[in-house]
């Protein structure tokens, strides 16, 4: 790194800083709780000790997170939006309560929380910090005791606002929940630091939407973390749409913990930004548990998508099965990185893991790597990864059949795609981002020479 | 309907095909028979419009046009069909859809206004039960899982609903057993008319005693050896190829 950008890097962290005193202060206030002052304070401390991350250390490899250290942000506030401002990014016929939340702030006007079920809780994590604090503080201080990700530190040191859905033990909550963080797109670039906790009871049954997107085009960051608890045979399924500004960045950390026989699904679909970065760690801690990772990305011109996933196996007889694809255009850039790791104790483990990747052009590059670190023996442990260009074959058959060369292409990316927007469990929302993803396909290639 | 003069074509540099010479009028049905390796399915790909041929010299005129000028989908449109050796499998592309996309850029083509989903599934119900094949094929991903037959059988589905002028079969009645084979038979001698033509290629004669030629040619070595009526088809099953090969002669269709 060169002597200027480092300078940026220090001035970037005497941004955060900055922010982050005025923060406190603001909150010390209204009476900031001091083991939550303690907990951000911690987290702060720790964000600084580690820094951000820089492309010599193995898990940032190909991912330069430089041009989000050298520009300083605002930290996000909320913002008067209208209702319809916001419609285009809500799923149509989706059932279900819907927490809206602009530049990381909750909107109680646009959210609609009506008609949950008793057992069921949702409300914003600034409400939950000012009245039950007891009842998410340990989910907060446990996830910032764990791991050493610069990020999520930083993500808790200015915790603030987000969503917890909450059912309780043996509650079913059939229709959706869905979770928008939009940002707008004032003068200056905008940060905000959302977090999810998503608390599934024993036996209960749950889903959470959570997408983000950007009302305009425009350059700000999103630093969001997730937490899904999947207690006891719960099933839970999560799905996350990146609907981001072709400008903005978004980091983002999913962590989800399965007790004993809980079943998760965690869908991510990244339509949009220009680096984005989701890290996705499960951990199957109780026998029996299972999960499935689908996900699915585009990235055209500009546009830099890391997807790193790692299942940890900690108990016998769990079983996850792993589906990345993207589709890359462009000069754009992918990454995907698939870790696996089976304990010794976790016999039986049934794990698979495919990944596919589709080139549309010549200069688009994407990295792909599995790592598998089994220290069992008696598992069954299948990865595989693909890098390919659409099939000519495939191609001449739909032409032979009349249809134009574009409309072929077409087709073809498109079934590609579907494959993975299909095990989305809602309807309305395969069909919302069948019509996203169709749209964006143009643009992804936009400048194409050839 | 279809003129090919002193076809010439060669792939990845090595010549295929040495100077083909057909004639096929409006209503007739020519066999292509051959050994393997002797330029048949290479001259039914380059009637398509696969890209991988290069001709280096001939013509070849569809309904007084150039044909080798016109893009896959062009000829597809117009009226060219070709029913695969190996159909591809499309996972993720419904074969209804395809099917419906497909007939109505022909029938754009021909000036008529598309079909809505009502009365494609009509006509596609009529030739489903032609061709004894499961409606429930239609809402399964192309030729995805299919079995030979199966695929087969699908392509001269396809046929029947898009019905082309010019068919062209590449081996269709490999892989079949003998009563699908009677099936497809039924399925192409229902588009019989005046006013289409259709080319049979296959190593065997068997499909001709279902689908009966008015003229059989002998591809051999990338130029057709010998022409005839149905009655050669016969000649060459009971004395295979190898006394073709030794006497080549000029014939014209």
């Amino acid at each position: 790194m060169s002597v200027t950008s480092t300078m940026d890097v220090s001035s970037a962290y005497e941004g955060y800083q900055a922010d982050f005193t005025h923060l406190q202060d603001g909150l010390n206030a209204a009476g900031t709780p001091p083991s939550l002052k303690l907990l951000r304070q911690t987290a702060m401390e720790r964000f600084r000790r580690l820094g951000f991350p820089t492309t010599r250390m193995e898990d940032w490899r190909f991912t330069n997170v430089a041009p989000i250290a050298n520009r300083p942000y605002a930290l996000g506030a909320l913002t008067e939006v209208a209702a319809d401002e916001i419609l285009p990014f809500l799923i149509p016929e989706l059932p279900g309560a819907l927490l809206v939340f602009v530049n990381g702030r909750f909107s109680a006007s646009l959210s609609d929380t009506d008609g949950l079920p008793s057992g069921v809780e949702v409300q914003s994590l600034s409400d939950a910090l000012a009245t039950g604090l007891d009842t998410v503080e340990p989910y907060l201080i446990r996830f910032e005791s764990e791991g050493e990700q610069p990020f999520s530190s930083l993500n808790t040191a200015f915790l603030q606002d987000g969503a917890v859905v909450r059912v309780g033990d043996g509650v079913v909550l059939r229709d959706p929940v869905h979770v928008i963080f939009v940002s707008t797109a004032p003068g200056e670039a905008v940060v905000t630091h959302p977090r999810v906790l998503l608390l599934a009871g024993d036996n209960s049954q749950v889903s959470v939407i959570e997408s983000y997107a950007g009302l305009r085009d425009a350059g700000y960051f999103t630093n969001a973390v997730t937490q899904i608890d999947a207690g006891a045979g719960s099933v839970v399924n999560h799905c996350k749409i990146l609907r981001e500004s072709l400008q903005s960045y978004h980091v983002a950390g999913v962590q989800a913990r399965l007790a004993r026989s809980a079943v998760v699904t965690s869908n991510s679909i990244t339509l949009g930004g220009a680096l984005v970065r989701n890290d996705i760690g499960v951990v199957l801690e109780g026998e029996g548990a299972e999960c499935t990772l689908n996900g699915l990305y585009l990235a055209g011109w500009k546009q830099h998508i890391d997807n790193h996933t790692t299942i940890d196996h900690a108990s016998p007889h769990c079983a996850s099965h792993e589906l990345y694809k993207g589709i890359l255009d462009g000069d754009g850039r992918a990454v995907f990185n698939g870790k696996i790791i089976v304990r010794l104790d976790a016999q039986k483990t049934d794990a698979k893991q495919s990944n596919k990747a589709l080139l549309l052009s010549e200069l688009a590059q994407v990295n792909t790597k599995p790592q598998l670190e089994i220290f069992a023996d008696d598992v069954k442990c299948t990865h595989g990864a693909t890098v390919g260009q659409l099939d000519e074959d495939a191609l001449f058959y739909l032409r032979a059949r009349g249809l134009g060369r574009e409309e072929a292409r077409r087709i073809l990316i498109q079934a590609f795609a579907t494959d993975v927007l299909n095990r989305i469990r809602h309807k309305p929302i395969q069909v919302e981002l069948g019509r996203t993803l169709l749209d964006r396909l143009p643009t992804i290639s936009a400048g194409e020479t050839t | 309907m279809l003129e090919i003069t002193g076809l010439r074509a060669s792939v990845g540099g090595k010549e295929i095909l040495r100077g083909v010479d057909l004639s096929v009028k409006a209503g007739e049905v020519h066999a292509i028979m051959g050994p393997n390796g002797s330029g048949k399915s290479t001259l039914a790909g380059i009637l398509a419009g696969r890209a991988e041929y290069d001709v280096t010299s001939g013509t070849v005129r569809y309904q007084n046009e150039n044909l080798l000028e016109m893009e896959p989908e062009d000829r597809a449109r117009a009226g060219v069909f070709l029913a695969f050796q190996y159909p591809v499998e499309i996972a993720g592309v419904n074969n209804a859809y395809l099917l419906k996309a497909a007939l109505n850029e022909v029938r754009k083509h021909r000036g008529e206004p598309e079909l809505d989903a009502i009365d494609f599934m009509t006509l596609v119900k009529k030739q489903l039960a032609v061709l004894e094949m499961s409606p429930e094929l239609l809402g399964r991903p192309v030729n995805d899982g299919f079995s030979g037959g199966e695929k087969k059988r699908n392509e001269i589905f396809q046929m029947a609903v898009l019905e082309p002028k010019l068919a062209i079969l590449d081996e269709t009645d490999s892989g079949l057993d003998i009563d699908a084979l009677k099936v497809v038979a039924n399925g192409v001698n229902a588009l019989r008319s005046s006013d289409r033509s259709t080319i049979v290629v296959t190593h065997y004669q068997r499909m001709l005693n279902y689908i009966v030629p008015d003229f059989v040619h002998v591809l051999s070595g990338g130029r057709i050896v010998k022409s005839g009526g149905k009655e050669l088809a016969l000649e060459l099953e009971a004395k295979g190829y190898g006394w073709i090969n030794a006497a080549p002669q000029e014939v014209r269709a």
